[in-house]
C-alpha cells in the first residue's frame, strides 16, 4: 500500500480508538416503544400519513417527504400508534415524533426478509430513483442528504465517477468498517446500483489505512464487480467530509461558496447508504434499521449493533453493559463532530452512526488561555481559513468582516479547536459567526 | 435511579496533546545545550545571569499581575521563563546584576505586559529588553568577557570586542578582512562557542542541537530560520564577491554574534511572527536583508535584534496580506 492518498491541506491525527472494529454486528432487541420522529433527513420534515390508533407493521410509511429536499418515513416496528407528538431528539430540540407501541415484530408482506444475494439489477434508472426516494434513504454518513436527489443530476452536469466513502475517519466509530466487512456483497450490488442510476462507468471505495482487513476483503470482492475498486488512504481527519475525500481521490476541488460534488463530477455516498439502497431496490425494504457503533473508554462491550430505527438509546446502552459509573456525556456521533446528547431517552435516527460515552474525565475541557498566534488553526484547517482571525471577529461581532473572511465556508470539522495549545473555543465561535453571517445573507435576499 | 447530570457542550468532544505550556517547556529544553556551553565557558558568572533573569522575570510577571493588573496570575504557563531565559541569552555574562534586573522589568513590564500579557505583545520582549539594556547602557553591554573553558573562579575574565565588532572597528580603521580575520577566533571556535559573545550567542553548534529538538517537536517550523539565514547567506556572499578585502564571506557571518540565536529562537517566537508559511518565509527574508544592512553599513556590528523587532512591526501587515488560499477558489 505505498500508494496511500490524502487530501494535501490541513487535517488533523486524533487517536483512533476504535474499540470495537473486531466485533461483530449483533441484533438489538426490538424496543418497547419506538419513537420515530418526522425529520431524520437535511429539509423539510415528513408531513404524517398515520393517526393515533393505526395499525402499523414493519415498513408501513408513516409519513411522506413534505418537500424536494425531505424524505419519508417508515415504521420500523409493528403495532399501534400511541400518539404523535413532540420529544427531544439527538438535536437537543423538540421534534415531532410517531410514538408507536411495539406488538410482535410482522413486516409488510412485499418485503423480502430472505437473506439470498440478489446479484441481477432489473430496475431501469428511473425506477431506481424512484425506489431510493419511496424508500426514504438518506446519506447515512451522518449528514442525511435525501439520497435520491444526489441521483438526479442535474441537467448539463454530468457525473463521471462515484466515490464511495469508507473512510469512517472520526475516531471510535465503526459500523461502516462492519458494513464493509459483513455486507460486502450485498454494498457492492448497492453501488452496481448506484452507478446504474447515475449512468457512471466507474466507482473507487475510499477506505483510509487503519482498516487494511475491509480495504483487503473488498479488494478481492471487487474482482468480480467490473468498474468499482479500492483506494487505499492515509488516515487523516477530517477525510470523510465530502470535499476531503473527493479531493484525496481526484485531486479535484469542489468550488466553494455553494459548488457541489457533481460540479467536478462527483457523487459521494457512504458505504452505508449502498447497502440501504441494495436493500431497497432488490428486497423492498424501506430504511428502518441500520448499524451502530455503541463505544467509550469505560464501556463494558463496546460493539456494532444493527438497531431500529426510533429505539431509544438506552437500549442500545443497555445492550453494552450499562451505563457507566464514570459517564459524563454521551455523543451521537463521534467525538470530533458528535452531538451531546441531553437524554438517553432519545431515539435512534438514520443519521446515527455510533453513540460514544466518554468518562467525567474527558468530558471535561481544557481551560482556555491567551491565544499565543502560533498559527496551527491555519496550517490544519482544510478548507484554508483562518479560525484565530474568525473566533476574534465572531468575538466582537464583526460579522460584515467575517462573511468576507469566508467563515461559511467552514465545515465545522473542528480540527482548530482540537489542535489549539491555548484551548480556545474557536469552533463555538466560528458556528455563532455562520449563525448570524447566515442571518445576515437571508435578509439580504429577502430584501 | 439515581439521577446524573451529564455534561452537554458542542464538538469537538476530544483536545490533541498540546499546550502553551508544554511549547514553552520545549524552547527552555532547547535553550540547554547553548546554556551548558556557556556555562562551560564563562563558568558560574553565566549561571548566575540566567538565574537572575529567569526570577526576575517571572517575579515582575506575578507582581504585575497580582498587584497591577489584578488578573489571574499565569506565570505556570511559562513564558515568563522563557523571555527570562532569553534575556539572559542576549547579554554579556559580566553584566551588572541591578542592571539585569532592569531589563527583566522592561522585558516583562514594558513589552509584554503593558500590551495585556502573553499573545499580544508586538515585539519580542526579550529583545525589546535587550534593545533598551544596548542603547541605555551601551558600555556595559558590549563589555564581553572573554570565555576560559572549564574556568570556574568567580573572578571576573578579561574583556573583549566581539567578532563582529572587531571586524566593523577594523573595516572602519581602513584594514583588510584577511588581516582581520588573523585576529579573530577560527570558525572551528565561532561553531563550538570559543568566542566572546553574550551567553547564549557563544555556539552555533549548541543553538542547532536546541533547534533540531524545536523542529522535531514541531515548535517551530523551518521557514523562518531558513530564509533569515539564507538571505544573510546571500546578500553577504554579493558583498564577500565584490570586495573580499572589505566585507567578510558568509560563513562568518552566520557563525558569529546573534544569527543562530535569533534566527532560531528569536526570530521564530510564535507570538510575533507571521502565521502563514508564506508569511514566514518574507519575514525571515526582512530579517535577514535588515541584519545585513545594519551589519554591513549601520552603526551598530551586531543587526539580528534589530532586523527581528523591525520586522516584528510588519506581522500585522504580512499576516493581512498572506491569507492562505480558501479551498475551492481555483474554479471561481
Amino acid at each position: 500500500m505505498s500508494d496511500l492518498k490524502t487530501f494535501p491541506k490541513g487535517g488533523v491525527h486524533p487517536s483512533d480508538h476504535k474499540l470495537s472494529s473486531q466485533k461483530k454486528t449483533l441484533i438489538l432487541p426490538l424496543p418497547k416503544v419506538a419513537k420515530i420522529p418526522l425529520s431524520q433527513h437535511l429539509g423539510a420534515p415528513a408531513v404524517a400519513v398515520v393517526k393515533k390508533g393505526d395499525q402499523v407493521k414493519v415498513g408501513t410509511l408513516l409519513a411522506k417527504s413534505g418537500g424536494f429536499i425531505s424524505a419519508n418515513i417508515h415504521s420500523s416496528v409493528s403495532g399501534t400508534v400511541a400518539m404523535i407528538s413532540e420529544a427531544t431528539d439527538t438535536s437537543g430540540y423538540l421534534k415531532e415524533m410517531v410514538v408507536i407501541n411495539v406488538e410482535g415484530d410482522e413486516w409488510e408482506v412485499n418485503i423480502d426478509r430472505s437473506t439470498d444475494l440478489k446479484l441481477e439489477i432489473v430496475n431501469t434508472r428511473e425506477e431506481i430513483i424512484e425506489i431510493v426516494k419511496n424508500a426514504g434513504i438518506v446519506g447515512l454518513g451522518g449528514a442525511t442528504f435525501p439520497t435520491h436527489v444526489k441521483l438526479m443530476v442535474p441537467p448539463g452536469k454530468k457525473a463521471q465517477v462515484l466515490i464511495i466513502n469508507g473512510v469512517e475517519c472520526e475516531p471510535y466509530l465503526t459500523s461502516d468498517h462492519r458494513v464493509m466487512l459483513e455486507r460486502a456483497d450485498e454494498m457492492l450490488v448497492g453501488i452496481k446500483i448506484i452507478m446504474k442510476a447515475l449512468n457512471v462507468e466507474k466507482a473507487v471505495i475510499g477506505i483510509e489505512s487503519n482498516k487494511p482487513d475491509a480495504i483487503e476483503h473488498l479488494a478481492s470482492k471487487t474482482k468480480d464487480y467490473p468498474g468499482i475498486s479500492v483506494q487505499p488512504l492515509k488516515v487523516m481527519y477530517p477525510q470523510g467530509g465530502e470535499k476531503q475525500l473527493i479531493k484525496a481521490i481526484t485531486g479535484r476541488e469542489v468550488p466553494n461558496k455553494g459548488g457541489l460534488p457533481i460540479d467536478v463530477g462527483v457523487v459521494v455516498q457512504n458505504v452505508g447508504t449502498a447497502l440501504a439502497v441494495y436493500e431497497a431496490v432488490q428486497k423492498h425494504k424501506p430504511l428502518i434499521e441500520r448499524v451502530i457503533t455503541i463505544t467509550g473508554k469505560s464501556v463494558k462491550n463496546p460493539g456494532n449493533y444493527l438497531v431500529r430505527i426510533g429505539t431509544p438509546v438506552i437500549d442500545l446502552i443497555e445492550a453494552s453493559g450499562g451505563l457507566p459509573e464514570d459517564s459524563g456525556k454521551i455523543i451521537s456521533g463521534g467525538p470530533m463532530m458528535g452531538k451531546a446528547l441531553t437524554s438517553t431517552e432519545v431515539p435512534i435516527v438514520k443519521g446515527t452512526s455510533g453513540i460514544l460515552i466518554m468518562t467525567d474525565k474527558e468530558a471535561k475541557r481544557i481551560p482556555q488561555s491567551n491565544c499565543i498566534r502560533c498559527g496551527k488553526c491555519v496550517s490544519v484547517c482544510p478548507l484554508g481559513l483562518e479560525p484565530y482571525l474568525l473566533y476574534q471577529l465572531s468575538i466582537k461581532r464583526k460579522f460584515d468582516r467575517l462573511e468576507n473572511e469566508d467563515v461559511m465556508n467552514c465545515c465545522e470539522c473542528g480540527s482548530c479547536q482540537f489542535t489549539c495549545p491555548a484551548s480556545l473555543p474557536l469552533l463555538d465561535y466560528m458556528r455563532l459567526g455562520k449563525l448570524e453571517v447566515g442571518k445576515l445573507i437571508r435578509s439580504r435576499k429577502n430584501n | 435511579m439515581t439521577t446524573k447530570l451529564l455534561t452537554v457542550s458542542p464538538s469537538p468532544h476530544v483536545h490533541g496533546d498540546f499546550s502553551t505550556q508544554r511549547i514553552m517547556l520545549d524552547v527552555a529544553i532547547a535553550l540547554m545545550p547553548a546554556l551548558l556551553v556557556s556555562i562551560l565557558y564563562f563558568g558560574v558568572g553565566a549561571l548566575k545571569v540566567v538565574l537572575v533573569a529567569v526570577v526576575a522575570c517571572v517575579l515582575f510577571e506575578y507582581l504585575i499581575q497580582k498587584f497591577l493588573l489584578k488578573v489571574p496570575v499565569t506565570i505556570t504557563d511559562g513564558s515568563a521563563l522563557v523571555s527570562g531565559l532569553l534575556l539572559a541569552f542576549n547579554v554579556p555574562s559580566s553584566i551588572p546584576t541591578w542592571m539585569l534586573i532592569l531589563g527583566a522589568l522592561v522585558t516583562i513590564g514594558i513589552a509584554k505586559m503593558s500590551f495585556g500579557g502573553l499573545g499580544r505583545n508586538p515585539f519580542n520582549p526579550a529583545l525589546v529588553g535587550r534593545v533598551f539594556l544596548l542603547i541605555s547602557f551601551p558600555v556595559d553591554m558590549t563589555n564581553w568577557p572573554k570565555p576560559r573553558l572549564l574556568d570556574f573562579s568567580f573572578v571576573d575574565a578579561v574583556s573583549g570586542a566581539t567578532a563582529l565588532g572587531k571586524l566593523k572597528e577594523g573595516v572602519m580603521m581602513g584594514e583588510t578582512v584577511d588581516k582581520l580575520m588573523m585576529e579573530i577566533p577560527s570558525y572551528i571556535d565561532l561553531f563550538v562557542g570559543n568566542v566572546n559573545g553574550s551567553l547564549g550567542e557563544m555556539s552555533a553548534a549548541a543553538l542547532l542541537i536546541g533547534a533540531v529538538y524545536l523542529l522535531v517537536r514541531r515548535v517551530i517550523s523551518i521557514q523562518i530560520p531558513m530564509s533569515f539565514i539564507l538571505s544573510v547567506v546571500l546578500l553577504t556572499g554579493i558583498f564577500w564577491l565584490y570586495d573580499p578585502s572589505r566585507y567578510a564571506d558568509p560563513l562568518f557571518h552566520i557563525l558569529s554574534g546573534g544569527l543562530m540565536l535569533g534566527a532560531w529562537f528569536m526570530a521564530t517566537d510564535m507570538v510575533t511572527s507571521p502565521m502563514s508559511k508564506i508569511g514566514m518565509i518574507i519575514f525571515g527574508l526582512g530579517c535577514g536583508l535588515l541584519t545585513v544592512l545594519i551589519r554591513l553599513f549601520g552603526a551598530y556590528p551586531e543587526g539580528v535584534s534589530f532586523a527581528i523587532l523591525i520586522m516584528n512591526a510588519v506581522v500585522p501587515l504580512i499576516n493581512r496580506s498572506c491569507t492562505p488560499k480558501r479551498f475551492g477558489e481555483v474554479l471561481k
